[in-house]
């Protein structure tokens, strides 16, 4: 049973960086199990989290200067919240996790510590009934730990209040953003052939044109809904979305964009819309505050406008072409 | 929770009040506070902010809630509706 360090050092923080931006994220764990912080004995309490390593990295660096037993369950590297959802942060799981490391004659208590957002998948009575311990819903940031377990395992209004800072939307950008430029690759490659094709000739304006227009999208609705988020007019990520891009529309047409005709400035309208719009739909993914069915009916509203728009704004380009 | 709101009026969240027997698991477990105590038996006090994640249901132990939770993202929810086209399970895509 190894006893952990509680201090994060610039491998840990490069790691967690690296995760933010996709890289290496689906294996970032830690082997699960039952691990020592401090000098913990009998009386510590259990505090349970996800192996996702940003996960443990943020629950034991929480827990500095204490004596604390950390139980590690294995969620296949993936954090608190979307296990919870998927069930593997989970009432079989923590049962599972509570026989195999023998707690139950390393602590003479019968409490486990767990993360608010891990409710979605752990049924408390079902935990104590089949391995005797009784779960504890305490906060759910883990900095907010050492004042719980201080207070007496109170949980204070503040510890249960979900916040969405633009800091906490800021940090789920890389993600969205990546996602979205490994789509828009193939795409701005396919608009420099076509207008190489079409005879326009390897200018700047033919190479560059198609990477501005398809990065300022990406940018439109993969970072600058996400951020703006609350003050963006509407409850609709998708309607969102849609005014990010049409804001960078305007001002590509204003910078005097594409030949100035009206059939090329509707396509390109219609185009950055709808674009945009699905990759900010696509953000409530990783929002707190959205539901299943809010998604269902974006999506059963939004997705035909979306592709209506696309193929409009092909089909517009094209007559462009012709005329 | 303050300043962010989705879609009014579309969640499947169902409280059974005659079942319920004021344990506030739920008020417990909500993360956007939802639920109320109300005397001895819970109450719906914020029915838009639910976010459908099932904690609640999840953690009643007479089981009086009811709610459809279930990937709630727009890539997870289209990866649904093509393997039900397909007949196919979901795979779950690169995210989870």
């Amino acid at each position: 049973m190894p006893i952990i360090s509680t201090d994060l050092r610039f491998v840990d923080r490069l790691g967690a960086w690296k995760a933010r931006w996709g890289i290496g994220r689906m294996s970032y764990l830690v082997p699960p199990g039952l691990y020592g912080i401090g000098s913990p004995g009998p009386d510590d309490p259990v505090v349970v989290t996800a192996n996702y390593k940003m996960s443990y990295d943020l629950v034991r660096r929480a827990l500095g200067g204490r004596s604390v037993w950390l139980l590690v369950l294995e969620t296949f590297g993936i954090n608190v919240w979307c296990a919870a959802g998927k069930g593997t942060f989970g009432t079989d799981e923590i049962v599972r996790r509570v026989k195999m490391t023998g707690l139950a004659g390393v602590v003479g208590h019968r409490t486990l510590i767990l993360p608010i957002l891990g409710a979605p998948g752990v049924a408390a009575h079902l935990v104590a009934r089949r391995c005797g311990f009784r779960v504890r819903y305490a906060t759910i940031r883990a900095a907010d730990l050492p004042e719980y377990l201080d207070n007496g395992m109170v949980t204070t209004p503040d510890m249960g209040q979900l916040t969405f800072t633009a800091r906490e939307r800021l940090v789920l950008v890389p993600i969205e953003l990546v996602t979205a430029v490994k789509w828009a690759v193939p795409v701005m490659a396919l608009m420099v052939a076509i207008s190489l094709l079409s005879g326009e000739g390897f200018s700047f304006s033919t190479l560059v044109s198609p990477v501005v227009l398809c990065a300022g999208t990406v940018m439109a609705g993969a970072v600058a809904a996400p951020v703006l988020l609350p003050v963006l007019p509407g409850r609709s990520f998708a309607v969102k979305g849609a005014i990010t891009g049409g804001g960078w529309s305007a001002l590509l047409l204003w910078a005097g964009w594409g030949s100035g005709r009206w059939l090329d400035a509707m396509a390109l309208v219609l185009a950055v819309t709808s674009v945009s719009a699905f990759l900010a739909l696509n953000f409530t993914g990783s929002t707190p505050f959205t539901s299943r069915s809010g998604v269902k009916k974006e999506m059963r509203l939004g997705l035909p406008v979306m592709a209506a728009s696309l193929l409009a704004a092909l089909f517009l380009w094209i007559a462009a072409r012709l005329s | 929770m303050k300043g962010f709101a989705h879609l009014t009026n579309v969640a499947t969240l169902e409280l059974d009040r005659d079942a319920c027997v004021g344990c506030g698991m739920c008020v417990a477990v909500c993360p956007h506070q939802v639920f109320i105590l109300q005397g001895t038996k819970a109450e719906i006090r914020n029915f838009d902010a639910c976010m459908e994640c099932g904690a609640c249901a999840v953690n009643c132990p007479v089981g009086a809630i009811d709610v459809d939770s279930g990937v709630g993202c727009a890539s997870g929810l289209i990866n649904e509706w093509v393997a039900s086209i397909r007949g196919s399970k979901t795979g779950g895509g690169g995210c989870c």
